[in-house]
């Protein structure tokens, strides 16, 4: 699917997470916090990096291990993307929605 | 001689003594098997205990019964694997060497993991039924329960049998309607997941099942702790559930002695190739059943198509040849849907569960992701199944370890 964003085209999966990484841009970013209601911060920032770096590496990534990580701990990471942390802010930094292992 | 070691007589380490006790060359070839227990219990069975479906003897036998006689079954606490030097040492002070080594150490809860979980409540208004004890706990309880509310729980992802939970919150609403007093229980399911399961056909179905049943969801729930005195769970948002009773699936981790050695993640699990079963950090070592990392469901059925894949890599591998990259993710499950009937779905790592018939095309007798009377006789006739056939490692008619696409509408 396509999906019209500051002025470009980018592609997304019938829930709305990017297909390709390399179509995001940091303005993009911030056009999907809107729509959650949450302005960008730089703990945000922090944030999306770490997941953008974790999956660039492959790491299959849970709220368990983002609370390990030394980054944010849960209780943050829930303010900052109330509701689904891990759902939420995989969406804005543009990478694929983790599995949960079934 | 050389020596195969297999860590852990569960589901997945009597099948693989089973099938490399036929095919691994003999004298050439010793196979160890190591447990520290002396039962070997049919988990799927946990189940059903809670509501007089199962009597404890239903679910319990001996380990040795299991083992083939010429493989030598070793009862010790594994203390920790070296893998560097090829070496398991043992809670008794022995030292093992291997030449191929088999980890089936499985799973197991570790509620120690949410604060407030396994305090005073535990075993009296907070239940687990992933363990005999918790099992048979929460049967006593249920007997005589007068009701109020009921809340069945995951903590996190991934756990054994992930239909598991749901099941129970189906055999709940039969339970309690066969016993007059389903209007005096409020039932919720309570999960980390967006939806009732983590493929998007079956949530479909099986959402609705819970709607027709009058089972309230609430999804997106990561639990933070248990707050056993004033009887509610809270999450990480601050959101706050109550209960009378907590039915909770704990978190699921392998065993100890994978962290001791070195060899698991977070959850101690072992990261494993997916397609061949060897572990990614030592050539000669294989990893299946609960206690690897794959993408698959923790199951005793996957634990089933993986041996008969794994057994022919582990013969490749002793010769030297090329591992086949075989093991697509197959698992099979039935889910019991109360009233006397079950679902059964079916699925691999890259098709999530789809309606169809199982296991001919087109003509079942089971039907996928439909409730029936039949597939509720299946699932009562796995218990057989796996007693009788399962664990010895006897290829079941017509059902391949791979998944067939033959009669399934994708
Ligand atoms: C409630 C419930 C319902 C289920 N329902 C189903 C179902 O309907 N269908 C299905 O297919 N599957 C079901 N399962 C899952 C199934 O039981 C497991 O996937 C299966 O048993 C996994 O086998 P395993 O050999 O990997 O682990 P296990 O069978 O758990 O065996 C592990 C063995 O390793 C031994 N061990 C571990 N660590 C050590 C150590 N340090 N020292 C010595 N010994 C050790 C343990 O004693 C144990 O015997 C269910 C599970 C539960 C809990």
């Amino acid at each position: 699917m396509e999906k019209q964003i500051c002025g470009k085209v980018i592609h997304v999966n019938e829930e709305g997470y990017l297909t390709d990484l390399n179509e995001w841009t940091p303005e993009i970013a911030e056009e999907l916090a809107k729509e959650y209601d949450i302005t960008l911060s730089p703990r945000h920032w922090e944030v999306l990096k770490y997941l953008q770096s974790e999956h660039k590496n492959n790491v299959p990534l849970s709220i368990r291990k983002i609370g390990k990580s030394n980054v944010v701990d849960i209780k943050e990471f829930y303010a900052l993307f109330p509701q689904g942390p891990l759902k939420i802010s995989s969406k804005i930094a543009g990478i694929p929605k983790p599995a949960s292992c079934l | 001689m050389k020596r195969l070691v297999i860590l852990g007589a569960g589901t997945a380490g009597t099948m693989m003594a089973n099938h490399l006790h036929k095919s691994l060359n003999r004298p050439e070839w010793e196979i160890t098997i190591i447990d520290e227990k002396e039962e070997h219990h049919y988990q799927p069975g946990y189940l059903f205990l809670p509501f007089d479906i199962y009597e404890p003897e239903d679910i319990v036998k001996t380990i040795d019964e299991f083992i083939p006689k010429d493989v030598h079954l070793v009862r010790s606490g594994i203390d920790k694997i070296e893998a560097d030097s090829n070496k398991v040492l043992l809670s008794n002070g022995d030292v093992l060497h291997y030449d191929v080594l088999i980890i089936a150490t499985g799973a197991k809860i570790a509620p120690e993991e949410i604060p407030g979980m396994q305090d005073e409540a535990w075993h009296k208004s907070v239940f687990d039924f992933y363990t005999f004890e918790g099992s048979l706990a929460l049967r006593n309880k249920l007997r005589e329960w007068e009701g109020g509310r009921l809340v069945v729980h995951i903590t996190e992802m991934p756990i054994k049998c992930p239909v598991a939970p749901l099941e129970f919150a189906f055999l709940a609403d039969s339970y309690f309607k066969n016993k007059h007093m389903r209007e005096r229980v409020e039932i919720t399911f309570v999960t980390p997941l967006s939806g009732a399961f983590t493929k998007p056909k079956a949530t479909e179905a099986l959402d609705h099942l819970l709607a027709e049943k009058q089972i309230h969801i609430e999804s997106d729930f990561a639990i933070e702790r248990v707050d056993s005195i004033n009887k509610k769970i809270v999450d990480y948002g601050g959101r706050e559930i109550p209960f009378d009773l907590l039915v909770t699936v704990p978190t699921n981790k392998g065993d100890e002695c994978i962290e001791r050695s070195g060899l698991g993640d977070d959850l101690n699990f072992v990261p494993t190739n997916k397609a061949t079963l060897q572990s990614l950090a030592h050539d000669n070592i294989f990893v299946l059943g609960d206690a690897s990392n794959i993408p698959a469901s923790k199951a005793g059925s996957v634990a089933h198509f993986e041996a008969e894949i794994l057994t022919e890599n582990i013969l490749r591998f002793i010769h030297g040849e090329p591992l086949k990259e075989e093991f697509d993710g197959h698992a099979n499950c039935f889910i019991e849907t109360g009233g006397g009937k079950a679902l059964l779905i079916d699925f691999n790592y890259t098709h999530e569960p789809v309606e169809g018939t199982f296991p001919f095309p087109g003509v079942g007798p089971l039907r996928l992701l439909k409730e029936s009377r039949m597939n509720h006789m299946g699932k009562l006739a796995f218990r057989w199944i796996y007693w009788n056939m399962l664990l010895k490692g006897t290829h079941i008619p017509f059902v391949s370890a791979t998944m067939q696409e033959a009669g399934k509408e994708f």
